[in-house]
């Protein structure tokens, strides 16, 4: 049982015996660095993470942060014998830290795709690629992310 | 020529009121205060999901509604030949009901009194598409909005509900959109409130929506109690609004943060 | 059917790297979201995207709830030979458009 998980058992037993156990609530609103890189870990396995040759294009300021653009790459021949094998993208502060796995084969041309995403708070967006020779690399990005000024009432 | 001197006279007589407003050749639309990738997200229509509405829209213009089984192109024909320029002229003059109506009203009106079907409500996705198919004919065409003579009384009224101070915090559209435009509102810029691009869609509400929907979000953002769907105040202020930004081109339907 | 807007060049040489610009029209409930109610919206997502080249697939992706609504994605491929470019979309709730293009290639 990984740190966090303990401590909400803990806390939990600890306001059942207090007889709190159905006022205290322990919902999280948002994932942590940690499962950002549990998530990165579960999708590369054991392979060694090098930070370089991801690509992560993100603007500093979004407008919005319902709707991020985003480009990310990886220069690469693109050849059946040396390609990128697929892109996965992470955040850290969204509530849960996978957003995107792009797939790509020899036919891509370019391993490069571009979207737009979501982003809960002002955060570091990861851009993780793995390449057909089993190596993995990985890059970062910082995005400010502001509310919109009026919001509607429902 | 008679119209022609009409204009030319209404002109003259509203020139004083018009002062006020910002010279045309100082009118931005918000395309030109987004950010880049915004602004290339309207630019491509492929990428632009407006389009997507624009999409349902044609769909809905070729279907039969109502009881008597008409489609709108059934009297109207081909939405690109007679619909160009429609939505550049609205809030129109309304003779039947003696006042303005929007584009939203005017196709209800159709609806409800030629096709005998019901009216489709306010930011119904239906209404939302056809609105955005007709204001998409218009795009490139010049506002020429309330230059009917019938409509200044109802011009006139929308300028006061733009100057008025209202709500808790006793701001006026005039304060933000007349005197502070282009300085920021928490990480927006303050645009200078031309409607030119609606319906459009606004990445705050990941749809498609309408000007009433944005006038009720900024009145209720003033903290001041928002006008229901509809109502005269609101078609005022659009008729105004239109009025305000004659000149500018339409670009509907426009992306916006 | 959900409407899509997709881009694909009508002609091109082949081995050209080509652009591909793909839209569809979809709200992406996040499942995180609390209604007017109280309760939790559940999650109604877009889970997949596939991209084939006659029948072979040349592009794949795998979306999570911060996809933006309206999914949009551009992506390359080589033109390697005239047919069709063909495009799924699979998500919660039994959800599935599809949409294809046809290519000339030189």
């Amino acid at each position: 049982m990984d740190r966090e998980t303990s401590r909400r058992a803990f806390l939990m037993g600890a306001a059942a015996g207090l007889g709190l156990g159905a006022v205290i609530t322990v919902v999280p609103v948002h994932a942590t660095p940690k499962e950002m890189e549990d998530a990165v870990r579960k999708v590369v396995g054991s392979a060694r993470v090098t930070k370089g040759r991801v690509t992560l294009e993100l603007p500093p300021l979004s407008e919005n942060g319902n709707t991020v653009p985003l480009t990310v790459s990886i220069e690469s021949p693109m050849t059946p014998a040396d390609h990128v094998r697929a892109i996965h993208v992470f955040t850290e502060l969204n509530p849960q830290p996978d957003v995107v796995s792009f797939r790509f084969g020899p036919r891509a041309g370019h391993a490069r795709v571009s979207t737009r995403i979501r982003l809960a708070n002002t955060q570091t967006v990861t851009a993780g690629g793995e390449l057909s020779d089993g190596s993995c690399w990985a890059a970062s990005a910082a995005v400010v992310v502001t509310l919109a000024a009026c919001l509607e009432d429902a | 020529m008679k119209r022609a001197l009409l204009v030319a006279a209404w002109l003259i007589i509203a020139a004083p009121a018009l002062a006020a407003e910002i010279p045309l050749g100082e009118r931005k639309s918000g395309y030109d205060l987004m950010g880049p990738d915004t602004r290339a997200m309207q630019d491509d229509d492929t990428a632009n999901p407006g389009m997507l509405w624009v999409l349902d829209g044609e769909a809905l213009w070729n279907s039969k509604a109502g009881a008597a089984g008409t489609a709108c192109a059934d009297c109207h024909g081909d939405a690109r030949a007679s619909m160009k320029g429609v939505a550049a002229r609205y809030p129109a003059f309304d003779a039947t009901l003696g006042r303005p109506v929007n584009l939203e009203q005017r196709i209800n009106l159709c609806r409800v009194g030629h096709q005998q079907a019901a009216p489709l409500p306010y930011e119904s996705r239906d209404l939302l598409a056809l609105t955005a198919y007709l204001a998409e004919q218009s795009r490139g065409a010049a506002i020429e909005a309330g230059i009917d003579p019938q409509l200044e009384p109802f011009v006139a009224k929308g300028r006061e509900l733009f100057m008025q101070r209202q709500g808790q915090l006793n701001l006026g559209c005039a304060n933000c959109h007349d005197d502070n435009w282009d300085k920021r509102l928490a990480g927006s810029a303050i645009t200078q409130a031309h409607p030119t691009g609606y319906p459009l869609y606004r990445l705050e509400w990941q749809s498609l929506g309408s000007l009433q929907r944005r006038l009720r979000s900024c009145i209720s953002g003033i903290r001041a109690q928002a006008y229901d769907y509809g109502a005269p105040e609101l078609v005022e202020l659009e008729l105004y609004l239109m009025s305000r930004a004659r000149g500018m081109p339409i670009e509907a339907p426009a992306v916006r943060p | 059917m959900a409407n899509a807007l997709v881009n694909v060049p009508a002609r091109a040489r082949r081995g050209e790297i080509i652009e591909i610009k793909t839209l569809i029209q979809h709200e992406m409930e996040t499942g995180y979201r609390v209604g007017t109610n109280g309760n939790m919206i559940p999650r109604d997502i877009i889970t997949d995207f596939v991209c084939k080249y006659n029948g072979e697939e040349i592009f794949r992706a795998d979306l999570f709830p911060a996809i933006a609504a309206n999914p949009f994605f551009t992506f390359y491929t080589v033109a390697t030979e005239s047919g069709s470019i063909s495009f799924e979309w699979i998500g919660d709730n039994g959800f599935t458009a599809a949409e294809t293009a046809t290519i000339t290639v030189e």
